[in-house]
Order: C-alpha cells, then structure tokens, then sequence
C-alpha cells in the first residue's frame, strides 16, 4: 500500500523546478522531515485514513442496530488500532470521550422513551425495555464515531493532514489558518506556563487545594490572552515579509506517499457508504439486530 | 539601492506625524548602523522603509520610497518581500507557529515564494550556514532558548534573499558570541551587494560592521554620517546614545593625558583573540 518513508516532493510533478537539482542527500533529509510513521497503518496517506474514518462514522448511522456499529469496531477499527500499536490508548481515550454523552443519553432514553414493556418506576419516570433498546444502539454508535475519529487522530500528525490537503489544491492561506489554529495550543499552554512562573516570582499562590489553583488561575487569564493579542499585528507583519500573502500554489517539502491501491480503497469505501445510503433511503437495506 | 525621499509617515487614526522629511538612502552593498533615543522613531523608521508602513500596516505616508528605482507604492506585500524584508526585536513573533522544525521554518519564506524545492532547500543550507545553526534543524522552534529563536529569526530572512535588508534591534536577546555572529553574517551578506540598515542600542555591533551611522530624533534625522566621525561626536550622549567602548575609551585615555594609539594596539589584539576563538555557535 504505502512505500516505507514519505517522500519528498518530486518538483518535475508540481511545476516549480528542476527535480535533478536536488541531491539524493538532501531529499533524503527532507523526508525525513515528515512526521515519524512507526506503523504500516501510521503511515497510510492521511486522506485514505480521514475517508476511512468517516465512511465507518456515517456508516455506523446508516447501518444502524447493535451489529453493524459493533462489526465497524470489530472488524475495522480495533484491527487498525492493534496493527497501529494504540489500541489500549484508543480504548481508553473513546470511552472517556463518550462517557459524559453515554450518561445523559443513557438517562433521557431509558426514562423518557416512549414504551410498553416497564422495567421499574423512578419517581414520575418509567423505564422502557424500548428506552434500553434505544440507549444501547445509540450507544454502539457513538462508540464506533469516538473509536474511528480517534484512531484517525491517534495515527495521523495534523500537519501530514493539512499540508496533504495542500498538495491537492487547498488553499495555502486556509491551510496556514487550519495549523496555525492546531498548533495555537501548544503555543497558549507554553505562554501561560512563563506567565504563571513570573506571576509566582510575584508571589501568587497556584498551588494547594482546588480553590488555592481557582483562585490563582483568575490573574493569569488576563495576561495570556491580552499578550497573544498583542503579538497578532507583529506576527502578521513577520509573515508578510515572508511572502505569506502571494497567490498562487508553493512547493512542499514533503508529502506522505499515496498509490493507487490506497485511491482504489478510498473509492471503494466511499461507493459502500453510498450505496448504504441508498439502500436505506430506499427502504432496501437489510434489517440488523 | 534603496531611497526614502522626504518621508513623513503619520499612524493610522493617530493626528501627528512620527517620522518627518526623512532622507534615507542605502546603497547595495552598504551597512548603515541607526540610533537613536526610545520612542525617536526607529521601527516606525524601519517599517516605512521596508515599505509594510502603509502597504500593510496603513497609516499616511507622504514623499516616496523606492526600491532599486520602482517606487514601493503600487507594489503589493509579498512583491515587497521579494525586495526588501525587515526583521523585529521579539523572535517569538516571528516565528510562523505552523513549522515543526526549524529547517521547516527557514524553508518557509522560500516556499512562499513558489521556489522550486532544490532552491527552498538550497537557500535554507545557506542560511543555516551563515548563522551556524545547522545543529538545530530537527530542532522544535518552539523549544529554542531566546538567543536560538532570534538567529532564527534573522536566518529566516536571509532565505528570502531579498537585495534590502531591515533589522530592528536584531541582537536584543543575543550575548556577545551570538552578537558577533550576527555581524559576521550581515558583513558577508553586505558583500554580496545586499544593502542594510540596523536599528541598534549595541553601538559596538555597528561600530564594527557599518561605513554609516544616521541617527534619529523626534522622528527627524539629525546626524548622517560615517560611522567613525558619528561615533565620535560628543553631541552623541545628549541625544541618548551610548557611544561604543571604542570611542569612550579614547575619550578616557585622553582625559588622563594617554597617548590612545598605545591601548589601541591592545584592543586590536583582544579583538583579535576573541575573532580567533570564532563567534560560538547558539546551543
């Protein structure tokens, strides 16, 4: 499927200059400065995973039942998982991740569904066989979404995604704005961490009990927010003077490798969920348990 | 060459000017050293002759500013930044937040620029080489101590390779080694034709490295000199300006009735000995 590194960008391919001019030593550096890729599955191009992600999300909904979301899980998504080496962490990170929905799903159906078969009586509220029945699809479901959506987030580095979407035409600027916002994170966590460490200097207590941490939060939220604005105008300034402004498409340093077996694969998954669809707007598709 | 013709520059929604009737002129090839007192009007200065003051900043410019004979005005940002770049004193502000090596930051000027991949690359091994910075290039450039962050700063506009260069305060975060390095760099570059100006406190950078000195007050220039005679004006210290160790030590010498050419002999070889031990390299 996809060749072991990431490839450098083959400039003859993109129109921006000569491929020969660039040494084997220097396009081996370059590639290498593609996020690593421990796995087979890490290393697929980014867009055979995003579609893969979604078609098992949509199909989870369309397939409906307790059987299909499981067999995505089972057949598809844990499988990757394992082979990507983060199953434990993908189990762990999807059930923190749909616990808070699980429970008010789980107490609004069970409760206020409509049903005929009673289990018990809280208070006003009756619980209906038909309100589990329903908690528990819904449930699969938003299983198969948190586990498909987090093995595409465990295995694939935000910059292999946006730059991947680059080269097939998006737009530099939307890509910049689409990492910048990624990595804006990092970048926030760091400033507050000098803030806090100068306001400790002064004396502030972020230490101690939770009301001690609340109450020393409160000062630094003033000055990571007003300090990153304030950068804002400068930072534009910086980019400008870099060219960040001129139309047109640029060259990229790397690419994660594509291949035609991954444009197939793609294809294929996106004619099933299709084809899924179909079926069930047309009443077609097979009833699951 | 670039000129800056009876510039008087006034900030956007602000009602005076900042920088008045402002002659400038910088050859290629030619290092000009700019001092003068806080708030005299140096980075409005230095924006206005990189032309982002008003093309990208806004604000009312009057008079012109050109660039090897095009004049700045009709000339959008990125044109501008295939001409002339500017650099500022916080490298955390020049970092794009979108590289994750410092490689990849340095190649990011070039790759605007729709270079082909051979040049990108070649242009940021020349630009990591001028600042000796080749041993962080899988660096994160979030993870770089001030000093790091501003050479790389100043690297990721000599990868643009532009004819004018503008530095504000380029070595405000750099020691004496990183200091000197910088210098080196923009010496070298200055013989490849590539004109600069540097706003600097540290006059012993520009003592060094400029044929030139303007400096500036209440947004006027009011000494245009070579760098020697600027230097040592003694009309310098009331203007705010330190003059470089160089010039006070003469005048200390003097006072004291000691023939200066004798410690000279001294400091050339101190020079010497501290240019042998090489300008170090950023860790």
């Amino acid at each position: 499927m996809a060749s072991r590194r990431p490839e450098p960008i083959d400039p003859a391919t993109t129109g921006f200059g000569d491929a020969a001019a660039l040494s084997a030593a220097d396009a081996a550096f370059v590639a290498g400065l593609a996020p690593p890729a421990p796995s087979a599955y890490h290393r697929l191009n980014p867009m055979t995973k995003a579609v893969a992600a979604t078609v098992e999300s949509l199909g989870a909904f369309v397939i409906g039942g307790y059987l299909g979301p499981l067999a995505i899980i089972g057949l598809a998504v844990l499988p990757a998982a394992v082979i990507a080496g983060v199953a434990g962490r993908l189990v762990r990170i999807s059930l923190l991740l749909t616990l808070p929905i699980a429970i008010s799903v789980v107490l609004v159906s069970v409760f206020t569904r409509a049903g005929t078969t009673v289990l018990f009586t809280v208070g006003p509220f009756d619980a209906t066989l038909e309100g589990v029945d329903f908690a528990g699809q819904t449930l699969v479901r938003l299983l198969a979404i948190s586990t498909a959506i987090g093995l595409f987030g465990l295995t694939t580095e935000s910059r292999s995604f946006v730059l991947d979407l680059e080269r097939r035409g998006l737009s530099p600027r939307f890509a910049f704005v689409a990492l910048a916002t990624l990595e804006a994170v990092p970048a926030m966590v760091e400033r507050a961490s000098v803030i806090a460490s100068a306001q400790r200097a002064r004396g502030l207590d972020t230490e101690g009990s939770v009301r001690a941490r609340l109450r020393g939060v409160l000062p630094l939220v003033g000055p990571v927010i007003l300090s990153s604005l304030t950068e804002v105008e400068e930072r534009s300034l910086a980019l400008e003077v870099r060219a960040f402004g001129r139309p047109g498409r640029r060259a990229l340093l790397w690419r994660i490798a594509d291949s035609g077996a991954q444009f197939a694969a793609r294809a294929l998954m996106l004619v099933a969920l299709l084809a899924a669809i179909a079926m069930r707007l047309t009443g077609t598709f097979p009833r699951l348990p | 060459m670039l000129q800056l013709t009876g510039a008087t520059y006034r900030y956007a929604g602000y009602a005076k000017a900042v920088l008045h009737e402002i002659d400038l002129r910088l050859d290629d090839g030619e290092i000009v050293g700019l001092v003068g007192p806080n708030e005299a009007g140096k980075s409005t200065l230095c924006l206005v002759a990189s032309g982002l003051a008003p093309t990208s900043i806004g604000g009312d410019l009057t008079g012109s500013l050109t660039l090897d004979g095009t004049p700045a005005a009709g000339l959008k940002t990125h044109e501008l930044a295939e001409r002339v770049v500017v650099g500022f004193q916080n490298p955390n502000t020049q970092r794009s937040g979108i590289a994750a090596t410092v490689y990849e930051e340095i190649a990011l000027g070039p790759m605007n620029l729709g270079l082909s991949v051979a040049e990108t690359v070649a242009r940021t091994r020349e630009a990591l080489a001028r600042l000796r910075l080749d041993h962080l290039v899988t660096r994160d450039p979030l993870r770089l101590s001030g000093g790091q962050a501003q050479l790389v700063a100043i690297a990721s506009l000599l990868a643009m390779r532009p004819r004018h260069i503008i530095l504000d305060e380029p070595t405000a975060q750099l020691d004496p080694a990183g200091t000197r390095l910088v210098g080196e760099a923009l010496r070298s570059l200055a013989e490849t034709g590539t004109s600069l100006l540097i706003a600097e406190h540290k006059t012993d950078l520009l003592d060094g490295l400029c044929s030139r000195i303007v400096v500036i007050d209440g947004g006027r220039i009011v000494v245009d000199g070579p760098t020697a005679a600027v230097f040592d004006d003694e009309r310098l210290a009331g203007l705010g300006v330190e003059a470089p160790a160089r010039t006070r030590l003469g005048r200390a010498l003097a006072e004291r009735g000691i023939d200066p050419a004798v410690v000279a002999d001294a400091v050339a070889a101190a020079s010497s000995a501290a240019d042998a031990d090489g300008p170090g390299i950023a860790r």
